[in-house]
């Protein structure tokens, strides 16, 4: 009994269980681990570690003196240019995050119901190509009609896109994977025709026209820093999504039949209904980062818009356990190491891609405490298991 | 077996969900000859003559004549087959599905081609070879996962693995100048990081969809990385390898059609053919497929009869890394010579659809490969033949086709049992 007692005092239910400490040592262990290979990486190819590494920092989070002397020059002078320059690292990664959030939640969602939506980047891409549609096509609309009906258009798009694999699997039992392998590539195709037939700006370019003002997500500063309200609108769909999938009956049902289809149909759960609209929901989800990138980032749609951010999403979903707030960090942490690998590039000519590199080996060793409690010998607490994918989701 | 012509058949219950199917796929044959006619009949003039060319250049096979045939005629012609077997399918009814989807495949894809290349001339040889050779790396993908899936390990990574030994193939096979090592360095390359995959989910459990999605970003990465630091500066000493030769069969490579596509290929596509059908006669006729299946399927049942659950994935995973690796030198020494950032392109994805598309099976995975490979085919051809409307959306016909079939016949593709979990005693 004491026992018992002694056991829950010291470990309240962090997000995997055991205390907060507990359950970011991993993490951060892994993430420590993760620099120490691509430590070893940049010194075989004859680059200074630290030279490196400091300029990803500078890269990612900015640096102090600079912020303080930014703060002073405003200050006593008024002139903010030295204040922006310190900012902008900061602000430029919370910006890479962004979409990160958006299209790792619409991945994690897919997972809490047994789906596996690799289709986040056609999504992503879709729901891009609307806002900007409804971007720059209507006209004389005031700001506080036209960005929601930007955004709404955006997620409406990647809604569509995924609730097709959704309902065909739903309704006939086709995979979702590749299902959704196939709407990424039509995706592609069709972005491809809009892109120099009827969406093209004049010009030769395949791009799509600037969004009216109207329709941009507004800044929180002036020029050079990007930031903008795409970021606080992911942290609230990150709430929103955890608020729903953790509160409120559908989003029960949906993890019942994540965990246990053959069991949620025998209570009366509607598997068919479920899928339909988890589909419907991850796709909606990517596709509103695609339109946060377009209306509050880069202003207009152009080829290959999408890159990589499907696969990303999988790997964020994975990191953060499926959990809408660990997939906000895994988001933030991938954002401030690819932003900060930007600046290694140009400062350090550290080749971008070993941000890539470390990005892999910190997904490893995340999804597998094991090797970390083995390479740093940390005793083994059990700890509550959350079931991240079930195979091909079938 | 005295099928009546009006009456409903006594004592010959054709099911529902058969009945059912019958009616929709007729009048989707019937929706194919009226599609062929409005896009494709209307648009093509009367005396126009549409050339399919048969030969190759500088193959051996006998050459025969072209086919020339009136355009508007043809594609007519076509319109009227599929409209007359939807008919005749709604009201007898055709046995097998594959001949109904044969028909509705066949006729569409002869019509649009009769109209592209109206008053042109299309190399019909050309497309059907290219389609094979294309189809290579994804059905190595595919049989890759195969092998894998077989033995309950999702390998996911199987885009990592061979961007990576698509490198080491090129870089292998450069600096030894020999092809043949570059092949092997690349197997090589492929069965370790599958052993990296195999001990990551084996012994410390990690997700095997994690594993291989961080396969794929540390692939991506280090070859990218690799390429920009080394191969960039020293192309000529790092990265121009050359191709393996064609290698043409007596006898066989002289047969019309046939030759300059199965028996006028590169070393690396007739591992492939080998490799399906070793694969399909191995995992159904010998021991080791069945220890492999019955892995995949019930581990536990497999262990109690003194299967080594462990070993046999281990085996699988990694033999399936080496067959991705033949995927990846494909890329590099088996077509261009050369790498290229990301030059898998999502090769790696269509193969996984491949896999699931036919099953889990290694016939099935080819013949699905063989789509894409066709897809991936027409894409070049549609670039020379300049066809007035968007080709995008002629682009995108194999993925919605796949998506049709998919859901109209295939339906219900069932992973093996255990695939994706790990196995404890």
């Amino acid at each position: 009994m004491t026992q018992t007692a002694t056991v829950k005092a010291t470990k309240p239910k962090g997000i995997g269980g055991g205390t907060l400490g507990q359950a970011l040592l991993v993490p951060a262990l892994a993430v420590l681990s993760g620099l120490i290979i691509g430590a070893i990486f940049i010194l075989a190819i004859g680059e200074n570690v630290l030279t490196a590494y400091g300029a990803l920092f500078r890269g990612s989070f900015g640096s102090l003196p600079a912020l303080i002397e930014g703060i002073r020059v405003y200050f006593s002078t008024g002139e903010n240019q030295a204040l922006v320059r310190a900012l902008y690292p900061f602000t430029e990664s919370l910006v890479t995050a962004t979409p990160y959030i958006l299209t790792g939640l619409s991945v994690a969602v897919g997972f809490r119901c047994g789906l596996f939506n690799i289709g986040a980047e056609g999504q992503f891409f879709i729901g891009a190509l609307c806002s900007a549609f409804v971007g720059y096509s209507i006209r004389g609309l005031p700001a506080f009609i036209h960005l929601p009906l930007a955004i709404l258009g955006g997620a409406l798009g990647g809604a569509v896109w995924g609730m097709i694999p959704g309902y065909l699997k739903a309704r006939f039992g086709a995979h979702e994977v590749v299902n959704t392998i196939m709407m990424n590539w039509i995706a592609f195709r069709l972005s491809d025709w809009l892109l120099n037939g009827p969406m093209q700006a004049s010009g030769f370019r395949p791009v799509t026209p600037n969004i009216q003002p109207t329709a941009e997500l507004p800044r929180f500063f002036a020029d050079p820093l990007r930031f903008n309200w795409g970021f606080v609108l992911a942290l609230v769909m990150a709430y929103i999504v955890y608020w729903f999938l953790f509160k409120t009956t559908l989003g029960f049902e949906i993890r019942s039949v994540g965990a246990n289809p053959d069991a949620a149909r025998y209570a009366g759960m509607n598997i068919v209904k479920n899928f339909v609209f988890v589909m419907a929901l991850a796709g909606g989800l990517a596709g509103m980062a695609g339109s946060a990138q377009v209306l509050g980032v880069d202003h207009w749609v152009g080829q290959g818009f999408a890159a990589g951010y499907g696969f990303d999403a999988i790997a964020l979903a994975l990191v953060g356990k499926s959990h809408p707030f660990g997939v906000v960090l895994a988001a933030l942490l991938f954002g401030f190491l690819r932003s900060g690998a930007t600046e290694m590039q140009s400062m350090a000519g550290i080749p971008i891609d070993i941000i890539s590199i470390i990005q892999g080996l910190v997904i490893i060793f995340i999804a597998a405490p094991a090797i970390i409690r083995w390479i740093y010998r940390i005793p083994t607490i059990k700890t509550e298991e959350t079931v991240l994918t079930r195979g091909w989701g079938s | 077996m005295t099928t009546t012509t009006t009456t409903p058949p006594v004592g010959h219950v054709i099911p529902i969900s058969t009945r059912k199917s019958q009616t929709l796929y007729g009048f989707v044959l019937i929706g194919v000859g009226l599609l062929i006619f409005l896009l494709f009949g209307l648009d093509t003039e009367a005396g126009v003559t549409t050339t399919f060319g048969m030969n190759l250049v500088g193959s051996e096979a006998v050459t025969i004549p072209n086919i020339i045939v009136p355009s508007q005629a043809t594609v007519f012609l076509m319109a009227a087959v599929a409209v007359f077997i939807g008919a005749f399918h709604l009201s007898r009814g055709i046995r097998s599905l594959g001949v109904v989807l044969g028909v509705i495949a066949l006729t569409f894809i002869i019509a649009f081609l009769t109209w592209a290349a109206q008053d042109k001339s299309f190399n019909l040889t050309g497309m059907i070879s290219s389609s094979f050779v294309r189809a290579t790396p994804i059905a190595l993908a595919a049989l890759c996962g195969v092998v894998s899936e077989r033995a309950g390990v999702i390998n996911i990574g199987i885009e990592g693995i061979m961007l990576l030994s698509a490198q080491v193939a090129v870089v292998a096979a450069t600096v030894t100048q020999n092809l043949w090592i570059g092949l092997l360095m690349a197997i090589l390359a492929g069965a370790l990081i599958a052993a990296l995959h195999a001990f990551l989910v084996i012994r410390f459990k990690v997700d095997q969809i994690v594993s291989g999605v961080a396969i794929n970003i540390v692939g991506a990465g280090t070859t990218s990385f690799i390429s920009s630091r080394f191969l960039e500066r020293a192309t000529d000493t790092l990265n121009n390898s050359g191709t393996f030769p064609i290698i043409k069969i007596p006898l066989l490579s002289k047969i019309p059609v046939l030759g300059p596509t199965l028996f006028e290929n590169n070393i690396i596509v007739y591992l492939m053919v080998f490799l399906v059908i070793a694969l399909h006669l191995m995992l159904f006729r010998t021991p080791w497929g069945l220890r492999t299946r019955a892995v995949g399927e019930h581990p536990k049942a497999a262990d109690t009869l003194g299967v080594n659950v462990h070993l046999v994935r281990y085996i699988n995973v990694i033999l399936g890394g080496m067959i991705a690796g033949i995927g990846g030198a494909y890329f590099t020494i088996g077509s261009v010579g050369r790498f290229d950032e990301i030059m898998t392109a999502g090769k790696g994805f269509i193969g996984l659809a491949a896999m699931i598309f036919g099953k889990w099976n290694p016939i099935g995975a080819f013949a699905s490969s063989l789509i894409f490979g066709f897809a991936d085919s027409l894409q070049v051809k549609l670039q020379i033949l300049r066809v007035p409307i968007p080709s995008e959306f002629l682009l995108m016909a194999p993925y919605i086709v796949t998506m049709i079939i998919l859901t109209g016949v295939v339906g219900r593709a069932i992973p093996p049992a255990a695939d994706g979990q790990p196995y404890e005693k």
